[in-house]
């Protein structure tokens, strides 16, 4: 089980190949990819030093060019891929299909990784995908329990890769307009949910913190209370005279104590989330999911998550909780 | 080509009577085209496969182009099972709501349309899915009038172009139930909540801001998109059909609306305030003005009228 690491800048990069990625994945600093955020992601230069220093040490590189190309800049995702191609680096992982049909027409021997945020979450789409554009992995969405990625897995074209740990979507990834909805920018269009650029904290007299986005309160935190970044779908709202977290809390994804299952089901890769987090974070949680996977592989019998490892990754999860997502689901 | 309405099939689970009571007046409405089918829950089963069949040729028996549109998040084998149901009958078209339906659909050599969440931004996206049988296409709701411009001016022959007018706007999928949550129940109890929320369940914010609406696993605005004061634009851009999202009340004054105004026999100022009061939390047009999604965009009806 291969594990693929986040790297939003290099410091990051040498970070998770220090310890223990087997693959690290980066965008260039555009809207072409789903992290397309102030002060992070990849010039040629720094894409270049990169992957010598991945390669250097056995590591693979990949190219997220994850959001969908509107007609007026269709050009920057040519671009984007032609660099990822120039570079020589080992795989592209993309959503829009006209880009993937751009990518397999001028390259054919390019690697293709179908992104999450292309939204397959069924064995026929991924079929699609492999037809038409030779896919070679697919990332699965985190809508999934794991009894469906196991459904998948069997009867896909194509090996999976699934999220391991990190920031949780409880949307289905490339069908969430939730952040276009309130400020014009989505994922799919823009490569940010929620944009720092649209956020608002106002502390108030009274101690109160309120956060907002385009101006719409998310949420409000009484004086002590732990303030979390006013992501749309993670605040508190009012439904039928109730307030509380409609949708979701904030919480990360955590799934070590199920890498047996995901071995056993036919996992290819694990994927941790998190190119806008920071070098120190993408050590740390390199680090013990590499611990994980490797007292795993040794004996999956009686592998078993260590409270330590869970503490430690509890430090650097979202409103300090973790979950298994749905993947723990017993329902359809 | 004159302009055709649409129906988009219900989002909302509505108990089986009022569905086919509410089937029955579109029947003798102006809509030309009625999309059928369950495409949210597959836990909602009060219309069975065959019940959607017999309504189906019920709506064509009365004239109505119809479609049966398949679910929009395909997880579970048996929603696999169902999807694929749909795409192998051969009477009614289908719209599809998932690349596995379009997989489907494609290896039959069928034709077919695609839903709103099918991502279609941009030209090549366009032509790949015509080159499978693609007849038909629906604008994401995230994008307006400019790049609608753009895909228009290359688009391939024969392909139809459709654009949501009307509705609260489906803005996202996922596997939890947030009407169940709403009660405290777990999914795989949900007591089908969703049958007390006929247009789904408001979510405000805490200062009281009519903000989102929760329809089981999608979540909807709780602003309606109206884009009546936009239809000339529509025939410049040569949309083919215009789609109505319907609600619990007032659809067919709706449909009749839209129908009068493209049909010119009657002006946009005639219907408007009317259609603000069916609106059940306010209107909003931003998407089609290339503004947050939510925002109302368009110019004051005075303008509309002294323009």
């Amino acid at each position: 089980m291969e594990l693929v690491c986040p790297a939003g800048n290099l410091p990051s990069l040498k970070a998770a190949v220090d310890n223990g990625a087997n693959a690290v994945y980066i965008g260039f600093k555009d809207d072409t990819n789903a992290r397309h955020f102030a002060g992070l992601n990849f010039n040629d230069k720094k894409a270049l030093s990169g992957l010598n220093y991945a390669k250097e040490n056995g590591v693979k590189v990949f190219a997220a060019i994850n959001t969908y190309a509107q007609t007026s800049g269709f050009e920057r995702w040519q671009q984007a891929v032609d660099r990822a191609h120039d570079l020589q680096l080992d795989a592209l992982i993309l959503a829009d299909i006209g880009v993937m049909d751009y990518a397999c027409e001028k390259y054919p021997d390019l690697r293709l990784h179908l992104s999450v945020q292309a939204s397959a979450t069924n064995p026929e789409a991924l079929q699609f995908y492999h037809r038409q554009f030779n896919i070679q992995r697919a990332v699965l969405p985190r809508v999934l329990s794991l009894k469906q990625v196991q459904q998948v897995a069997e009867n896909s074209p194509v090996p999976v890769e699934v999220f391991g740990f990190g920031s949780l979507c409880v949307m289905v990834e490339g069908r969430c307009l939730l952040s276009s909805y309130a400020t014009g920018k989505s994922p799919n269009t823009y490569g940010a949910c929620s944009p720092g650029r649209d956020v608002q904290w106002q502390e108030k007299d009274n101690g109160v913190l309120e956060t907002r986005l385009n101006n719409i309160l998310i949420d409000r935190f009484q004086e002590g209370e732990k303030a979390g970044y006013p992501t749309l779908c993670k605040g508190r709202f009012e439904v039928n005279n109730n307030i509380y977290y409609a949708i979701e809390e904030p919480t990360s994804l955590n799934t070590l104590s199920l890498l047996p299952q995901l071995q056993k089901i036919g996992v290819t890769a694990l994927k941790v989330e998190g190119r806008q987090r920071s070098p120190a974070y993408v050590a740390q949680v390199t680090k013990i999911l590499r611990d994980a996977i490797d007292c795993m592989k040794k004996d999956p019998e009686h592998y078993q998550a260590k409270d330590q490892w869970m503490n430690e990754l509890l430090k650097v999860s979202e409103g300090s909780q973790t979950t298994l997502g749905a993947y723990h689901r017993p329902w359809q | 080509m004159a302009i055709k309405l649409s129906l988009a099939p219900v989002s909302y689970y509505w108990p089986k009577q009022k569905l086919l009571n509410f089937y029955q007046q579109v029947a003798k409405s102006a809509i030309d085209i009625v999309y059928l089918g369950e495409v949210i829950c597959s836990k909602r089963l009060e219309m069975k496969f065959k019940d959607w069949i017999d309504l189906a040729q019920l709506l064509k028996g009365s004239g109505k182009q119809v479609v049966l549109s398949t679910m929009t998040l395909i997880e579970a084998s048996s929603e696999c099972s169902r999807m694929r149901r749909v795409c192998e009958q051969d009477e009614f078209t289908v719209e599809a709501n998932d690349f596995g339906a379009i997989e489907i659909l494609s290896q039959r050599g069928k034709s077919f349309i695609t839903g709103n969440s099918i991502n279609i931004y941009n030209q090549r996206s366009l032509n790949i899915l015509h080159k499978q049988g693609l007849k038909r296409w629906n604008l994401s709701v995230e994008l307006g009038k400019q790049q609608l411009q753009k895909l228009q001016n290359n688009r391939p022959d024969n392909l139809q172009t459709e654009v949501m007018v009307w509705g609260r706007i489906p803005l996202a999928y996922s596997a939890r139930c947030f009407t169940a949550r709403a009660h405290n129940l777990p999914k795989d109890n949900c007591q089908f909540k969703c049958l007390d929320d006929p247009d789904g369940l408001l979510m405000k914010t805490r200062e009281s801001q009519e903000f989102l609406c929760l329809n089981g696993i999608q979540t909807q605005s709780a602003l309606t998109n109206n884009l009546i004061t936009e239809l000339n634009t529509m025939e410049d851009l040569n949309v083919d059909v215009l789609r109505i999202n319907p609600q619990s009340q007032h659809t067919l004054q709706i449909i009749d609306a839209f129908s009068q105004v493209l049909s010119k026999k009657q002006s946009v100022d005639h219907f408007y305030q009317a259609l603000k009061s069916y609106a059940p939390s306010g209107l909003c047009d931003g998407y089609w003005f290339g503004e947050a999604g939510m925002n109302k965009a368009s110019i004051p009806l005075k303008q509309v009228e002294s323009a």
